[in-house]
């Protein structure tokens, strides 16, 4: 360890942070400490709750330890450290600044978990109130993977205790929503109406972008906007759309659940719906009625479309939220580390911990089941009714990636927004308690990161499909930290019902205007413009003029039919009356029979049918704006690496990493660009300046992989060298045969 | 191709059982390059081809389908396996297993290798890549190092090239008694020296220390000089690549590593890395992952258990710490293992290639695969068995294709340092197998110049890479220059080489490239810079006949003040 501040040596009176400072300096410190008030810059409507100086932050910069002293303060939205030293003035650190919370702010609902130091044991803390003595060191592990370590051990005893009590207590003890930083930022800002709308976000809370997106993917369902006050159910959005078939009876049945909930319609006709399960298997009185309803419910997406139809019913063959919890509990330890030694304990067994946490192959299962549905309507062109439990967890996950894989405008930013706001948001998604934000302990068993499951899905498709999609890497890893950021309405609730339901109630006591939460999409209340920059992919290959152009022109029933082998279901517009009428005869009969025992089973071999599905798409040229499916082979899916590593030193590549692929595409770019603008300026006037564009931007060797989250600080830095077991030892009998030398013939 | 001949009739009627698509059949044919394997019946027709130097192994096996069957494994050393069945009847004699046999094994057959069969022509010669006086350019010989003669008949040391690098300072018959004191008569000598700092690589087989602890006086005096010759640095870092333990054996039996008492100011490290052995067994456990078929389930435990990945963290983690020496520490290196030309090759190039962007540019890898490995004595012929049907040789090992995978993982991890791209590397290591040139043909610089003369009678390998150079080349490609490269020795950013290990696997091919559209701005770039300078050119000319002060140069840079004055 190394301290920039111990100039003269200390004393090596203990272990920890004090032997490298001597005590003048100490009082130095404590000195200045009250010459400056110190206080963040606050955000509209926060509050410092409590302070403790001086506190001591430790940092591994490039691998060297050393220690920075300031003030430790928590507010009603963070626990913010303030250093004393000066800012550092690099600009590249500028560039990818957070306008909420900087690099030594942790947003409270972004606390995952806080351990307490004492002397040399670390302690998990679940509360405040400590028996007998007071931790030394608070280490507070983030949801966004950061990590930090506080000593207390400088600050008077009594502040000491009370920035512990704090922090622990605003953290972690249950609070209720009102408690929410969004609620008083609210109230305090105004939004900004006109940064709403770059990139073009649907936000589906209106019964035009319902009709706007049923007319885009020429659907042919019934828009139902009678639920504007919930009188239908709860649990459902103001507007949805359901099977033409479908009546205002059996919309009120049974609270929403078992209403075919359409999400996207296939060019071929057919369409992608969701619902929440009836419990079928119950054995009561009201099994029949679920089950007579149900089948009702099934002929109406049949009868609308003639198609047949498959269900899913997900938690069969997926794992449940309890398991995504868990298994995402296990893996998120491999990145939370305290030391270089623990960094290279975990290296050993690295791919098999990995797999023992089970976390990438959930992410696979996910996507199989994406591209088994995507089979379904692409080649059998069935429509197909995915159902859970909730019908807002794993129905939003494979309703949204199979969107992805279809639809070229789900991979451009606004389309992707688009796409989280109608599958997610609307959808019902359970973001408050799927996050227990409230840390309310009769939620913990709900806890999951089903939507972080959904975005590590997206970027595994991206990895593998980069010139596909319009947002970047960085883009997804900024939305992944955003859901605990306790400002956006978008993570806020359970439902729209409850949005709207907690928005009225603060209407109420007399106040004039509604709160006014921003949406996430508002991505100037987080970054300014040149850094949202970083969210755009510059290998992102937007449809060229040529292949726009037939786009318009209506479409034959779709070129790409012709390749795979469509149903017989299909509807054919040489077909008689007669025939119509036969194959939906049939069609019923057939659903009759084999629909009950077809939902309890998820077919056979459905892999081994979703591989010949795969190498069948893969054998047609690549069309970056057409069907994507994954790769799922073991190989194929991978660490996102920018989210988990970015804050780990031992971990960054220097002057590497996919960004000098970016950088040298972007400057290429802004040369090309230039170059133009030369040209022009040229074509009509004879004066000639040129402008240098390498000098603009900092070359990439001096960029490492975790850009642009984390930059390298120093210039020369000293390579990670493995430390600990080198190897694990195997026993292996090789290993011991003598040298090559004397086995060879020479 | 030039050359090849058809040597048997086709066989038709042959299944080729398919581990990803099923049994196809069609016409086997084999020529003295290549077997071919073509079926008409599906859409479009399916080809398999094989480079019969790539053949391991080729086996008959009893098939279950019937007694009338025949089958035969070819076992590949480029990681596939692919099964034929024949009908007895139709091939009573199996000619073509045995036509086979002959041109996969020549030298077990007393054929030639193809690649003195090869009569191909390109407009460059690669055996004009590596000159090893050029290479040292201006730099050598300085007042410290110089070029000796020595072993210009390689009598000093039979696997070392004809020129080599030593102190100055160091007399011949030194020299000679140092060589008797080191494995293989390998001398330390010269790899590479830091153009600032003047530390030095130096690379060497083990002492012959022996149980008894003997010493060479001339041998600890080399040592010495090479530390005095970097006045950097009052220290001298041994890296020994082979485990603690195994040098201990070694030194029971002769061998052995430097004393620290005997040889002041220097330190020894032991990078344990483990032998040839233990590589090959790894890469068969690899191959047994990939194919024909992978573990989803398993497949990260099952990587695990191969080592393999293990064992490139090894090799890279030991030649971070030798580059760091030498950049942070300013401190000479000698780097050895037993005989110096298996890790001594694998960690001294690795380290080259962090420290000197040079060879990370197209001619630079050549160069740098000519002199460590080629020069240097790589046993490339033992290690890969050209020709030779004595699978089961326990010399082979695939230390070549692990340092290129090596490579591969730097290319990873800094994907705009390197001038060449990952077809470059794939099309070195089936050259590595295929014989078709004679680039990676025997075992020394001896065998290749004096006893067979390669050069006249083969082609080279870059011949053919260097005339399609762009096939080849990067176009992420930043120049480094000479920053140092130190990537991150952890599995965390270790990924198994799947367009490698996998990539007889359909399901794995990779797609189109994402280069497809940086290179049409490469294109579009040149075309907008000739536009510029054109129109520039035009202006310039334009400018120097119609000079007039109204038209000059931006009025705020250069106002003359001529009204002021008035």
């Amino acid at each position: 360890m190394l301290s920039t501040l111990g100039g003269g040596g200390g004393k090596p009176a203990k272990p920890s942070f004090v032997s490298y400072v001597t005590p003048e300096e100490i009082n130095q410190t404590e000195k200045e400490c009250s010459r400056k008030e110190k206080h963040p810059d606050l955000l509209p409507g926060e509050v410092i709750f409590c302070s403790a100086g001086p506190v001591l932050k430790s940092i591994k910069d490039d691998l060297f330890q050393r220690v920075v002293y300031g003030t430790l303060l928590c507010t009603n939205f963070r626990v913010s450290f303030i250093s004393d030293e000066a800012p550092s003035d690099e600009e590249a650190a500028q560039l990818f600044k957070n306008k909420l919370y900087g690099e030594n702010d942790i947003p409270l609902t972004c606390v995952d978990h806080i351990y307490g130091g004492f002397d040399d044991k670390k302690k998990l803390i679940i509360s405040g109130f400590v028996k007998n003595k007071y931790p030394s060191k608070i280490i507070v592990c983030c949801k966004d993977l950061r990590l930090f370590h506080f000593s207390l051990a400088y600050a008077k005893e009594e502040d000491a205790k009370k920035i512990f009590q704090g922090i622990v207590y605003h953290c972690l003890e249950p609070k209720s929503l009102k408690c929410v930083f969004a609620f008083s930022y609210g109230e305090k800002t105004l939004l900004n109406k006109e940064n709403q709308t770059k990139p073009k976000t649907v936000m589906f809370d209106t019964s035009e972008d319902w009709a706007q997106e049923i007319k885009r993917t020429k659907g042919n369902c019934k828009l139902i906007s009678n639920n504007a006050d919930f009188s239908i159910s709860a649990k459902l959005p103001q507007f949805f759309i359901v099977p033409t078939h479908v009546t205002q009876e059996d919309l009120t049945k049974f609270d929403g659940k078992g209403i075919p909930i359409w999400c996207w319609s296939h060019h071929s006709g057919c369409a992608l719906f969701k619902t929440a399960s009836l419990p079928l298997m119950q054995e009561d009185a009201s099994s029949q009625l679920y089950k007579s309803y149900m089948e009702g419910m099934l002929n109406a997406v049949a009868q609308t479309h003639l198609y047949s139809v498959k269900t899913e019913e997900l938690s069969d063959s997926l794992p449940t939220v309890q398991d995504i919890q868990q298994s995402y509990s296990k893996f998120k330890q491999f990145f939370l580390l305290d030391n270089t030694n623990d960094f290279w304990m975990t290296d050993v067994k690295w791919f098999s911990s990995l797999e023992g946490s089970c976390w990438l192959d959930i992410i696979r299962q996910c996507l199989a089941k994406a591209v088994e549905v995507v089979e379904c309507l692409e080649k059998e062109n069935t429509n197909v009714l995915i159902m859970e439990e909730e019908g807002s967890d794993l129905c939003c996950v494979i309703s949204s990636l199979v969107q992805l894989m279809f639809d070229p405008y789900y991979r451009t930013l606004g389309g992707f927004q688009s796409l989280i706001q109608k599958e997610w948001v609307m959808g019902g998604h359970r973001f408050l308690d799927r996050c227990n934000h409230l840390h309310l302990k009769d939620k913990e068993q709900s806890q999951a990161p089903v939507f972080l499951l959904f975005l590590e899905s997206v970027w595994q498709l991206q990895q593998q499909y980069p010139p596909a999609f319009q947002f970047s890497e960085t883009y997804l890893t900024v939305l992944s930290d955003s859901i605990d950021v306790s400002v956006f309405s978008t993570f806020l609730f359970n439902s729209p019902h409850h949005m709207a339901s907690i928005a009225k109630a603060m209407l109420e006591p007399g106040q004039r205007s509604p709160v006014n939460w921003p949406t996430v999409w508002d991505w100037s209340v987080q970054f300014d413009s040149r850094a949202q920059d970083f969210f755009i992919n510059p290998l992102y290959m937007e449809r060229s003029r040529q292949d726009k152009a037939p786009r318009k022109m209506p479409r034959p029933k779709h070129q790409r039919h012709q390749s795979l082998p469509s149903s017989a279901f299909k509807f054919s517009p040489s077909a008689k009356k007669g025939f119509l009428k036969d194959e939906t005869d049939s069609l019923k009969k057939m659903l009759r029979v084999k629909r009950l025992s077809r939902w309890m089973n998820s077919p056979d071999s459905a892999q081994a049918s979703t591989r010949e599905f795969f190498v069948a798409w893969q054998r047609r040229p690549l069309d970056y704006h057409g069907l994507l499916l994954p790769c799922l082979e073991g190989p194929t899916l991978r660490l996102w690496s920018q989210r988990y590593l970015r804050w780990i030193p031992e971990a960054q590549i220097f002057g590497g990493g996919s960004i000098t692929i970016l950088k040298k595409l972007a400057d290429l770019l802004a040369e090309v660009q230039d170059l133009r603008g030369n040209l022009d300026r040229q074509a009509c006037r004879a004066d000639f300046n040129h402008q240098g564009v390498v000098a603009r931007a900092k070359s990439s060797i001096q960029l490492s992989s975790a850009f642009p989250f984390t930059m390298p600080r120093s210039r020369s830095f000293k390579p990670a060298i493995p430390i600990g077991p080198l190897h694990s030892l195997i026993t292996d009998s090789l290993a011991d045969q003598e040298d090559e030398e004397n086995l060879g013939i020479v | 191709l030039p050359g090849k001949c058809l040597s048997q009739p086709q066989s038709k009627n042959v299944m080729y059982i398919c581990p990803f698509t099923g049994a196809v059949s069609g016409t086997l044919t084999v020529t003295d390059y290549k077997l071919y394997f073509k079926s008409l019946e599906r859409e479009p027709p399916f080809v398999l081809d094989i480079n019969l130097g790539a053949i391991s192994r080729l086996d008959t096996i009893g098939m279950q389908i019937g007694d009338n069957d025949m089958g035969m494994e070819i076992v590949c050393k480029d990681m596939r396996s692919p099964r034929f069945a024949f009908k007895r009847e139709e091939h009573p004699k199996m000619e073509i297993f045995e036509t086979l046999t002959k041109h996969a094994f020549p030298l077990s057959n007393d054929l030639l290798l193809f690649a003195f069969l090869y009569k191909e022509k390109f407009p460059v010669d690669g055996w004009k890549v590596y000159d090893p006086v050029a290479e040292w350019g201006g730099g050598l010989p300085n007042e410290s190092w110089t070029i000796s003669r020595i072993n210009s008949s390689y009598e000093v040391c039979d696997t070392y090239p004809s020129l080599l690098v030593v102190p100055t300072s160091i007399k011949d018959d030194e020299l000679k008694r140092v060589a008797a004191f080191r494995a293989k008569h390998r001398i330390p000598v010269l790899s590479w020296i830091h153009p600032e700092s003047q530390a030095t690589i130096v690379r060497c087989g083990q002492p012959l220390v022996g149980p008894s602890d003997r010493r060479c006086k001339e041998d600890e005096r080399f040592l010495q000089t090479i530390l005095d010759a970097n006045a950097q640095s009052h220290k001298l870092s041994i890296f020994d690549a082979r485990q603690g333990s195994v040098a201990d054996t070694n030194k029971a039996k002769d061998g052995g590593y430097e004393s620290e008492s005997f040889y002041p100011n220097v330190e020894l490290n032991f990078l344990e890395i483990p032998n040839i052995h233990v590589m090959r067994e790894s890469l068969r456990k690899v191959k047994e992952a990939v194919y024909p078929s992978i573990d989803e389930a398993h497949w990260l435990s099952a990587i695990d258990s191969t080592h393999w990945l293990e064992y490139i963290r090894l090799l890279l983690a030991g030649a971070v710490r030798i580059a760091d020496k030498l950049e942070s520490g300013k401190t000479s290196v000698v780097v050895h293992c037993s005989d110096g030309w298996d890790r001594t090759a694998q960690l001294s190039s690795l380290a080259m290639l962090m420290l000197d962007g040079y060879y990370r540019t197209l001619r630079g890898f050549q160069v740098l695969l000519e002199k460590e490995w080629l020069s240097f004595g790589h046993r490339f012929a033992a290690r890969v068995g050209h020709g030779d049907e004595n699978h089961a040789n326990s010399e082979r090992s695939p230390l070549f294709v692990q340092f290129v995978d090596c490579v591969w993982q730097m290319l990873r991890q800094f994907p705009s340092a390197f001038e060449f791209n990952e077809l470059f590397l794939i099309t070195i290591l089936d050259h590595l197998y295929s014989c078709l040139f004679g680039t990676f043909l025997y075992n020394s610089e001896q065998e290749r110049v004096s006893k067979v003369c390669l050069p006249s009678k083969t082609v080279s390998l870059w011949s053919y890479i260097n005339s399609q150079a762009e096939d080849f080349t990067n176009p992420f490609y930043v120049n480094y220059e000479n920053h140092v490269l130190y990537p991150v020795a952890s599995l965390r950013h270790l990924e198994f080489w799947v367009s490698y290990y996998v990539r007889w696997n359909p399901r794995m091919r990779p797609q189109m490239p994402v280069h497809q559209n940086l290179k049409e701005l490469l294109i579009l770039r040149t075309e907008l810079q000739r536009k510029v300078e054109e129109l520039q050119r035009d202006v310039s000319s334009l400018r120097s006949i119609t000079s007039t002060p109204d038209h000059g140069p931006s009025p705020s840079h250069t106002s003359t003040p001529l009204y002021t004055t008035v």
